[in-house]
Parts: C-alpha cells; structure tokens; sequence
C-alpha cells in the first residue's frame, strides 16, 4: 500500500492561534447528527469563525489568503474534550485538506483519531510553533514541509525538530495505520487471550 | 514484581506486541452509541466485516434523543434518521440494544454500572470520551473515534499505547456541603486540563475509600477534562456490594471466584507510580467554573483571579475566558444571575444526585426563581421510574423543575434541549466549552447538582451551604 505511506506532507499552512481549543469548537455537536463525515468540511470552527466575522475580524479558516492551506498550526492541547472524530474529519475535508497537523501539544484522543485517518500530529516548542505562525501569517504562500523521516518541520530558509509518539511515527512511516487488517490477523491470539480472562464469556457457575 | 491496577489490567488484556511498538489490547466491554457508531457500521459493511463478539457489545441512544417526549417518529428528521440506522445495525449485527420502549435507555455512562456490565478488571471502550466513568469499577476504560469502533466492532480490539500512571490521593475528609463534584474540579483546576495526558489516574485515599459508587463514578467521569484519558479506582467492599445481584454482575455461583479475580487486579501496595499528588479533603470547597475550560474555575465565595495571576502563555485564554463569559476578575461568581439551571448527564444524573438534590429542596418548600428554566434530566429510565417510585417527580414539579425523560439533554445539546442566544447556565454537567450547550454564544458554569439546584432557587449563582444550612446539618 504505498500510498497509506505519510513520509513528508506539505503545502502553505494556517495558523490557528489559542491553547485548549476544543472539538465543539472544530466541529459544534449539531454538526455530529449525519450519519456520514461527507460535507463536514465547510463546518469546521463554524461558529468561532461566525464569532469573529461579527466581530469584525476574520478566521484564518475564513481567510482567502489561507484557503490552499495543507498544514495546520495550533497552540497546545488542540483537540481537548470530545472523542468525536468529526474533529479531524472536518479538518482533512476543510478546502485542499489538512494533511498534517504541528502544534505544542494535541489532546490524546485526538491524536488517536488523526492517526487512525493517516495524519501526522507532531509537536515542536512553544518557540518554534511560534516561529512557524508569524511566518506562516506574513507569507501565506509560504510552503511548509513536515518530515516523519528526518522528524522536521521546514519553512522557507527555517526548520525545527518535531517529535510524535514512536509508534504513530512507525504506522504513518509503513503505511500501516489503519489498523483494523493487522489486528484481526491475530484472530488465534485474541481467542486465547479472550479465553484467558475469567468474565470474557460470562461469569459461568463453578463446575 | 508488584504492578498498579492499570498494568495488571492491561498485562492481562494484552494480545501481542505490533511491529509499530503498539500493543494489541482486547476490549472486555464494547459500548455503543448513535452519534459515533454509524460511519463504523457503514465502514464493517464496506469491508464486508461482521462483529468479531457481538455478546461484549451493548448499545443505546442518549445523545439525539429528547427528553420532553417519548414519541416517534422524532421531530428532528435527522435525530430520527441515526435512531434508524442504529436500530437496523444492531438487528443486522446481532447486538443487545437498551431500548426506550423496553425501558432500558439511557445515558451509555448510566446504564453500564446499573446493569452491571461494567465489573473490575476489564477494559471497556465506547464512542465517547467520558468513559472514563467506568473506571470507578476499577476497569481501565476510555474514549476512542469512529474509526476506532470499527476495529473494536471487528476485532474486538485496539491499536494501544501504554499509559503512565499517576496516583492522586485525597486525604482526610470532606467538609458538608462538599461533593465529589467538587473533588474533581479541585483536582483540575491543580493540574491543569493539559496535566493528565498521557497518563491513567489512579483515585485513592480516605475521601475515595469511603465515596460510594456513584461519587466515584462522578470524579472518573471528568478524568478526560483533566486530560487523563482514563481514571480508576481500585475496587473494594462498595465496589462489590454495588455490583451483587445486578442483571449482568456475576451470579451467587460465580460471585468468590468474580471476587478473587478482582481483588487479585488491585495494585499492589508497594506498586511504584510514575507520579503521585497528594490533597486534602478539608481544603476542598464548592467549585464553581468561570472560563470556558473546565480548569478555570473557583471556590464560590471566591473573587475571580486577575489575568496577571496566570503564567503569561495562559493569559489570553483567560482575557477569551472573561469575555466570553461576560465576567469581570475580582469579582466573585457567586451573585451572578443564572437563566437556565441543569441537572442531569454523565457526570452527575444518578439516583444519588437527584436524592441529594430533593433532599434540600424539600425543607423548607423552595421554589426555582420565576426567571429561571430549570430542567432535571435522569441518566436513564430506570433512574427516572425508581424516582417516579419515590414521588420525586412531584418533588421536583412542586419546586417548579422540569423533570424530563432520560438522556443527555443539555449536557451537549443534540437533542431539542438548548439554550438560547448567550443565556447562562448553572450545569451539573462536564464541560462549559463555548457553546457547549447548544447556542454558539451559550454560556455554562459547572458545579454539583445542589449547587446548581441553590442556583434555581435563588435565581443567581450562590453557596448552597448557606441557603440550604448545610453547615450545621452535621452539627
């Protein structure tokens, strides 16, 4: 499957500024009730970008000059709250598509979810994501690369180390992140290690 | 060697070592619910999948469904289109599904300890991260995505990393008036919403040895509003007493042998942590949330801290808090006028909540503010038909509550229970994110159920110590 492989990902980016920000405020629970993650794209931080326009200020994902963005840029915690998978499914659907998220620090279940849908969260310094942001905002057109081989982030003539979790790195790297083939290849072991614990097939009376 | 719960729990969950570093780990309990299973089913479908156990998977609705009325076909078309596909895929997949009309649904958080399913020593998984609950049972149990339900749908398993483990200790006792909501607001508000990722919490101490279940429940609830993906507590005497003659609890045949097996997964008292916190219960007071995560909070007398407080990376969360909320700093939140009192959800909708909230209500023949729409929403129908049993309803109606059909109403807000341009909430619920309850520009302040039952009353956020006398009640 070379095409599951996420080695480098990169376009311009899109800076999405804040700590702690949340997966009602990605995707609003009202947006949760389809039964399909098609269309969710356009509602990605809906109502925050509603917020600022009668604010009169703009969204970066309202902002023309980062419609082709593939990158995005957050602060840390992104994706705190919420399992809901809309998250990262409104945000690979958003314009071109997100393909690889840098930030200070992503919520676990989060970054979980990226995962499992092939997109690399990896973390960089405080200084660094802000570093990536100012330059991202005075240049939109800038091209941002994300490197799970060399674990760095290039921008332009600048470029950072960035970590994630080793075993997400190995999935996105092999192409194996979706996991569901791999898993139900140990069928023997899962029916042993089922069998092992006492309750799996329900309390039974004692023989 | 001596291990934690968690490690003893995992360990014996633990179907192989992935070429990635991941473990394989089996899930003991699969949870389902509306708004996160379709695309799942749709994707086993796709791949021509079936469920690998469909005797671990239970399911229910709770998120879409509303609780002013019981009727079908739904008013919301697209409410009433995922209650469809849920129903057709757990008759199509063979699944047991806790139905309204059997009089089994409720909130999947609820129901899984009142059966019994949830048990010590399991791991247990769902759509939804506040399944962290169930580590109140002593189970390792957490969140995950959609794509996640379907590996679990098919293979009865994750793709897991191990977690480390940090012990939090709450000592000596808590003060009247003082609730286990309370406790874990406290605890976030000291480690941050960021301090637990990447760890499993592990509750204990006097305050947690002697919280009955649903107390427990209530702190391993908001484990993930810290961060903590999960939070347990190890299992005792109450953990057992609750379970013994639940529908789905071990029978008297099984029930020394269920017993040993969970005692034999507590952690061993010389288990190492990677980190251990220590508080003490005196110093807990009724917290009351500010901002719009669930760590900014306060004690109720207290004023709001001032932005200079907060380290400088933190302050412009604070300056968005502040004017989000319509809040000033210095100022305490106590006196603050309330438009919409909740009681209900995950966190705090069981038959304990409402019994400490009727409790209060009762003396003294309180009514909710004339300008307060105060709302009481069961965890499930067997919480609601046991309160019905007691005549609460009518305890409730008489003080002037609304008191609801089951489910997660205003908690989330999918179903008709919103509030209204930036109305202010007092919420026994779990998050007070930005329009969390329904309206973009909705505002929520957390607390305990009687806290925000002292909220309705006085038509303003207030200490219920005072106006319910709570600090002489143990006098």
């Amino acid at each position: 499957m070379e095409d599951a492989k996420r080695i480098r990902s990169g376009g311009p980016a899109v800076a999405v500024r804040g700590h702690d920000i949340d997966t009602d405020r990605i995707i609003p629970a009202r947006f949760l009730r389809s039964v399909v993650f098609e269309g969710l794209g356009a509602a990605a931080f809906e109502d925050d970008r509603k917020q600022a326009a009668a604010a009169g200020t703009v969204h970066p994902f309202d902002d023309p000059r980062f419609r082709n963005a593939r990158i995005l840029l957050v602060n840390r915690n992104f994706g705190c709250g919420s399992s809901r998978e809309h998250a990262p499914q409104a945000i690979m659907r958003r314009g071109r598509g997100i393909q690889a998220i840098v930030g200070e620090s992503f919520a676990e279940i989060f970054a979980g979810n990226c995962l499992a849908l092939g997109i690399p969260c990896v973390t960089a310094d405080a200084a660094a994501v802000g570093e990536l942001m100012a330059r991202c905002e005075a240049d939109p057109g800038l091209e941002m690369y994300v490197d799970l081989d060399t674990m760095r982030v290039t921008a332009g003539d600048a470029s950072f180390p960035i970590s994630m979790p080793e075993a997400a790195r190995h999935q996105l790297l092999d192409g194996t992140w979706d996991t569901t083939g791999e898993l139900l290849s140990a069928r023997d072991d899962i029916a042993r290690t089922a069998a092992a614990l006492p309750y799996f097939s329900g309390w039974q009376p004692a023989s | 060697m001596s291990r934690t719960l968690f490690e003893k729990v995992f360990d014996a969950h633990t179907v192989r070592r992935l070429p990635s570093g991941q473990y394989q780990l089996l899930m003991g309990l699969h949870l389902v619910h509306e708004v996160t299973s379709p695309q799942a089913f749709s994707m086993l479908r796709d791949r021509g999948l079936r469920v690998l156990y469909p005797e671990r998977t239970f399911a229910t609705v709770d998120h879409i469904i509303p609780t002013h009325t019981r009727a079908r076909p739904l008013a919301d078309p697209m409410a009433e289109e995922m209650l469809q596909h849920l129903e057709r895929n757990v008759a199509e997949f063979g699944l047991r599904y806790f139905a309204p009309a059997a009089g089994e649904q409720g909130i999947v958080h609820v129901i899984g300890p009142e059966r019994g399913l949830t048990q010590p020593g399991m791991t247990i998984c769902c759509g939804d991260s506040h399944t962290s609950t169930h580590g109140a049972f002593g189970a390792i149990a957490f969140g995950i995505g959609t794509t996640q339900v379907r590996d679990v749908l098919a293979t009865q398993c994750l793709a897991m990393d191990k977690l480390r483990v940090r012990r939090i200790e709450v000592s000596g006792r808590l003060r009247p008036g003082v609730y286990a909501k309370d406790v874990i607001l406290w605890i976030i508000n000291r480690l941050g919403v960021y301090g637990g990722v990447g760890y499993a919490y592990e509750y204990g101490g006097e305050v947690f040895d002697r919280f009955s279940m649903e107390e427990r429940m209530t702190v391993c609830n908001m484990s993930i509003e810290g961060g903590a993906r999960c939070g347990y507590v190890n299992p005792d005497r109450t953990t057992y007493e609750y379970l013994r003659g639940r529908d789905f609890a071990p029978g008297p045949d099984a029930w020394d042998r269920a017993v040993s097996y969970w005692e034999s997964i507590r952690s061993d008292p010389d288990a190492r942590y990677d980190d251990v916190v220590r508080l003490r219960g005196e110093d807990i007071e009724p917290v009351v949330t500010w901002g719009i995560t669930p760590g900014q909070s306060t004690p109720v007398g207290t004023a709001l801290p001032a932005a200079e407080e907060f380290p400088e990376a933190d302050r412009p969360l604070v300056g968005e808090a502040y004017r989000y909320m319509h809040l000033e700093p210095g100022r305490p939140v106590r006196g603050t006028r309330i438009d919409v009192a909740f009681i209900g959800s995950c966190t705090n909708g069981r038959l304990s909540d409402l019994e400490e909230v009727v409790r209060h209500i009762q003396s003294g023949g309180r009514r909710v503010a004339p300008h307060v729409k105060a709302l009481v929403v069961p965890g499930s129908q067997r919480v609601r038909d046991e309160a019905v049993r007691r005549g609460w309803d009518r305890v409730f109606r008489d003080a002037g509550f609304e008191f609801r059909e089951a489910g997660c109403s205003m908690c989330l807000a999918m179903n008709p229970d919103k509030l209204e341009g930036d109305q202010l909430c007092a919420s026994s619920s779990n998050r007070n994110f930005k329009g969390r309850q329904g309206s973009p520009t909705g505002r929520t302040l957390l607390m305990s159920p009687v806290m925000v039952a002292a909220a309705a009353i006085a038509g303003e956020v207030t200490d219920a110590r005072e106006l319910f006398d709570i600090e002489s009640e143990g006098a």
